[in-house]
């Protein structure tokens, strides 16, 4: 991914879309304004796989050479994590702070194997340091210390408004990074009170900040190198559709093939579409069931349990070789906790314990070549909106790096034109575009083209 | 939906009767709750047409609005509210009770205890629906910035004193009803809905006739039949036989009763205001009163069978014994109400018309604390509402089949035995996740160690019948020393039973004060250029 933000990558053939080139010429123009632009902030919008991750660890570093220490600000202690394990991969000298929570097993124990990253419950004991990384939640209790003059603000579309005011007085201006096509932050509890409010607390962070900083620059990552060239036209028509971007890869740079051959069965039958498409949907007849639907997730289970036995190996501009497919690369994900853990039962009994099944806000932000969904409305009687949120689909549809394979009920889209969108319309608040209803059509259409109907 | 509901929901299409999906009363009542019966009038929002309002279930007040646009009359109602509620509300703001609360101290910023009045008792507000709690906050909202002509002599339209005061506490009822587990103002349908599971949508659960119908059906007949005939069965003149529990009223009522009377007492006004002699006047005035008391009739039609079923409800919820932390959030009832006396007696002005950013984020933070705790605390007090998070996965119950001690490593060992469940539920338990269970009305974590099998960990189900042996490792609670107090560790053959959500919520950050909002949020409250309010208020803003 590195290659991609080469700013020597200009150049290339007149006429020719050279993916290289125009994420380097975004990521100069991020790095242009976060460096020396005047305004206080700078927010930056990331479809799914469009170096994100690489591009917070960059301008950290450019920020921290140029002797300007920084806190980054993140979502969850994972990333975290990752974020520090990524620093210093990059740059191994370099002192990096590591702020945690006064729980048991606080960070990743990789951690402890890093010289120069300092751990501590306590920000005043990471003064000094050129970074110092922690999750929101954590920050939100730093009292009393000299405010930072640069922050990084980490998947910002997914953090809380009410998140980013705890913190906001830590630092003096910030680099907003996010996807806003992936899921938008929720509360547990009703705030239809604020809605409207420029500053309503369950919105999310970049909402906030741009309806008081309408003049802050905004920038978008064109390319996604993530996604194969068969997803990114989908997931950009069906949840970009004003901001569209490219895949960094074209038809043919990416091969998933098997090495034993189908058994003709459905799951079988449907990997191989996929394989081929990078699409593919397994249908199971009409009918409706309880969430954690048995036939549904056996059919998931299935498909997964096939994936590993089949020798699958991937070809990608990654390598020269094809990389074999294993459980390690390979996720499932659901919309509701009871079906990821159906799923990894049924996957226990098959034997497979080592695949990720998980919830599409837990998927967030992660990678897989290969990826089995239980589609969200698959079985149901209504269309909730919950279900219908187009960062849940959208998640799901764009984890993976070759294939993705949908399990689901056949009557979808009759259930998408019994329940259209009946949110109220308030006061105020910017009507997203596309809604639910139009991206779940978008996305049935297409895989539709990749159907195999199976009663298992 | 959880799985449970749904179950109860189907057992209760099929039986014809309501379903309990509680065991206890998971919600306070009073032993004396002013219940408030409002009508409103159609197509303005706002305008009250009459209520049933008191203490006393065989002897309501009815107030009456005879032209609900009239804004004197509207005062009139309003005044005469005031007169009712703020007496009711008064006598809870005296007896006191000292409690101990945390402060900062502002001179040296620590946090120390102080002890303030608590109020032993608060007031509760009991109103037949949903929309009449909104309608409680409307009022609210359209009384607590009116100027008496005490406060402004120079304000156009004075409301009449202690109309504002009733406005700020209608507010205060109506704000706090927001927070889950409160119960300062509740409506009936909500309270039955949460204990009973009934054969309709949860749409229809809000018609208070239809609810009751299928909770204590009158005689014999089905409850579905009866929830039918409450929504929809109608007298020979077209008129509901069960009167919407409002504020909204019946659209047919609206046409053929309620316009007629009200222009008849409009023009009996006109006629009174025309009369040209005494004698005139007495007679006019006379059919004024006569077309007054069929307004008052009509509403005291509409409003008396919802008052019946307002307590009818009261009395089938009072059956049920009241749950172990009911008290508990009665007591953070308590502390609102004696938080918002105490604003009201030092001179602080009525409640803004929209929060500033960081009150809404503290609001929005509590309320969420609230929840998960009001899940939890519902949860430990109620087997049935356990038994939905154990068919959920939250939770599993079973019985211990084996302790084995073990120390936790380090210089000083800690007991950390490994106890082994088995369990019919089937938990979703993630590597090394945190259960706890009740121990003394105190939380006792451990921690997922595996499944067991007849060669130690294995899937999880030896014997193939559909129990699970579970392996747990206990964390905390068990004393200082190098033995576990007695007690304080399940033993061979004892019943637990473990959840896998926190039983307490964990306050959150602080926030900064309000002057002190960020750039990101707009900066301090009151900037000249702040960003405008979707919803501004206009010169026709009248509430």
């Amino acid at each position: 991914m590195t290659t991609a933000l080469d700013p020597h990558a200009e150049g290339g053939v007149p006429g020719v879309f050279d993916p290289g080139a125009a994420a380097g010429r975004a990521t100069e123009a991020i790095l242009r304004d976060t460096l020396h632009g005047t305004h206080r902030g700078v927010v930056v919008d990331s479809p799914p796989g469009a170096g994100k991750s690489t591009l917070v660890v960059r301008a950290a570093l450019e920020l921290a050479a140029a002797g300007r220490p920084l806190m980054i600000v993140a979502q969850t202690n994972a990333q975290v994590d990752d974020l520090v394990l990524r620093l210093a991969e990059k740059d191994a000298d370099l002192p990096v702070g590591r702020l945690h929570s006064s729980d048991s097993d606080p960070y990743d124990k990789a951690l402890d194997g890093l010289p120069n990253v300092r751990k501590s419950t306590k920000a005043a004991d990471l003064a000094g340091l050129d970074i110092v990384v922690s999750t929101a939640a954590k920050w939100a209790h730093v009292k009393g210390v000299e405010p930072w003059r640069h922050a990084i603000v980490d998947e910002a579309y997914q953090m809380r408004s009410d998140a980013l005011l705890a913190v906001a007085g830590l630092f003096e201006r910030a680099l907003f990074v996010g996807d806003p096509g992936q899921l938008d932050p929720f509360s547990i509890v009703g705030s239809e009170q604020w809605a409207g409010l420029s500053y309503d607390p369950s919105a999310s962070a970049v909402t906030t900040l741009l309806a008081h900083n309408p003049e802050l620059p905004q920038h978008r990552l064109p390319v996604s190198w993530r996604l194969p060239a068969s997803a990114a036209p989908l997931v950009s028509d069906a949840f970009y559709p004003y901001t569209p971007f490219r895949s960094g890869t074209g038809h043919g740079d990416r091969r998933l093939a098997f090495t034993v051959p189908s058994d003709g069965s459905g799951p079988d039958r449907v990997i191989d579409e996929a394989a081929e498409a990078g699409w593919g949907l397994l249908e199971l007849p009409a009918r409706h069931t309880p969430r954690t639907d048995p036939e549904a997730v056996r059919a998931v289970a299935q498909v997964v349990r096939r994936l590993l036995d089949r020798g699958g190996a991937a070809v990608s501009e990654r390598s020269e070789e094809p990389v074999p497919l294993t459980a390690g690369r390979i996720a499932v994900g659901t919309a509701h906790r009871d079906q990821a853990a159906s799923v990894r039962t049924a996957l226990a009994g098959l034997g497979v314990t080592d695949v990720v099944v998980d919830t599409a806000n837990r998927l967030q932000g992660r990678e897989y070549d290969v990826t089995v969904v239980l589609h969200p409305l698959s079985g149901r009687p209504d269309a909730t909106a919950f279900h219908l949120e187009t960062g849940r689909l959208c998640v799901l549809a764009s984890r993976h790096r070759h294939a993705c394979i949908v399990v689901c009920r056949e009557g979808v889209s009759q259930l998408l034109d019994d329940h259209p969108s009946t949110e109220p319309v308030q006061l105020g608040v910017t009507v997203k575009f596309p809604d639910g209803w139009e991206a779940n059509h978008a996305v049935l259409a297409r895989l539709s083209e990749h159907r195999v109907a199976w009663r298992p | 939906m959880s799985l449970i509901t749904t179950l109860a929901r189907l057992e209760a299409v099929s039986s014809g009767r309501a379903r309990p999906v509680a065991t206890v009363r998971h919600r306070h009542l009073s032993e004396r709750p002013l219940v408030f019966v409002p009508l409103t009038t159609a197509g303005e929002a706002g305008a009250p047409l009459g209520a049933l309002v008191g203490t006393d279930r065989h002897a309501p007040r009815l107030l009456v609005v005879p032209q609900p646009r009239d804004r004197d009359l509207r005062f009139a109602f309003l005044a005469e509210l005031a007169d009712i509620v703020l007496p009711y509300v008064d006598a809870y703001t005296d007896t006191v009770e000292a409690a101990e609360r945390t402060e900062t101290d502002p001179e040296t910023g620590k946090r120390v205890k102080v002890v303030v009045d608590l109020c032993a008792d608060a007031p509760q507000l009991i109103v037949p629906s949903r929309a009449g709690v909104d309608f409680v906050r409307l009022l609210g909202r359209s009384m607590r910035f009116r100027r008496t002509a005490e406060q402004d002599p120079d304000t156009p339209h004075p409301a009449p004193p202690r109309v504002p005061l009733l406005g700020r506490w209608l507010t205060h009822f109506g704000e706090r009803a927001r927070m889950p587990g409160s119960s300062l103002l509740l409506a009936v349908t909500d309270l039955l809905a949460r204990h009973w599971a009934t054969g309709q949508s949860s749409v229809e659960d809000q018609h208070l006739g239809s609810l009751l119908a299928w909770i204590d059906p009158p005689g014999d007949e089905p409850g579905d039949v009866a929830a039918h005939r409450a929504e929809l069965a109608r007298d020979a003149d077209g008129q509901l036989l069960c009167p919407p529990a409002g504020p909204a009223t019946d659209p047919a009522f609206d046409n053929k009763l309620l316009a007629p009377a009200i222009e008849a007492y409009d023009r009996a006004r006109s006629a009174l205001a025309a009369a040209e002699d005494g004698l005139e006047a007495d007679d006019r005035f006379g059919a004024l009163t006569a077309a007054e008391q069929r307004v008052r009739d009509l509403v005291e039609s509409r409003t008396r069978p919802t008052w019946d079923a307002v307590w009818h409800g009261l009395d089938l919820l009072r059956a049920l014994p009241e749950g172990a932390h009911v008290p508990d959030r009665w007591t953070r009832d308590r502390w609102s109400f004696t938080a918002h006396r105490d604003r009201i007696t030092a001179g602080e002005p009525p409640q803004p018309r929209v929060d500033d950013a960081v009150t809404a984020a503290n609001k929005l933070a509590a309320r969420e604390r609230e929840q998960a705790r009001l899940d939890a605390q519902e949860a430990l007090d109620d087997p049935l509402v356990m038994a939905g998070r154990r068919l959920a996965g939250e939770a599993f119950a079973g019985e211990v089949t084996d302790v084995v001690m073990a120390y936790s490593e380090g210089r000083r060992p800690s007991p950390r035995p490994l106890v082994t469940v088995r369990t019919e539920d089937l938990p979703h338990l993630g590597e090394r996740a945190k259960v706890y269970r009740s121990l003394g009305g105190k939380p006792q974590a451990a921690e997922f160690v595996g499944h067991a099998g007849r060669d130690g960990i294995g899937t999880g189900d030896p014997d193939g019948d559909g129990n699970v042996l579970v392996v747990l490792r206990v964390l905390d609670k068990m004393g200082r020393g190098k033995e576990p107090e007695p007690g304080s560790v399940p033993e061979k053959g004892d019943r637990v039973c473990f959840t896998l959500f926190e039983h307490d919520q964990r306050g959150g950050a602080k926030l900064p004060d309000p002057e002190e909002t960020p750039w990101t949020h707009g900066g301090p409250p009151g900037d000249p250029e702040a960003v405008p309010l979707p919803d501004p208020l206009t010169e026709e803003d009248v509430l």
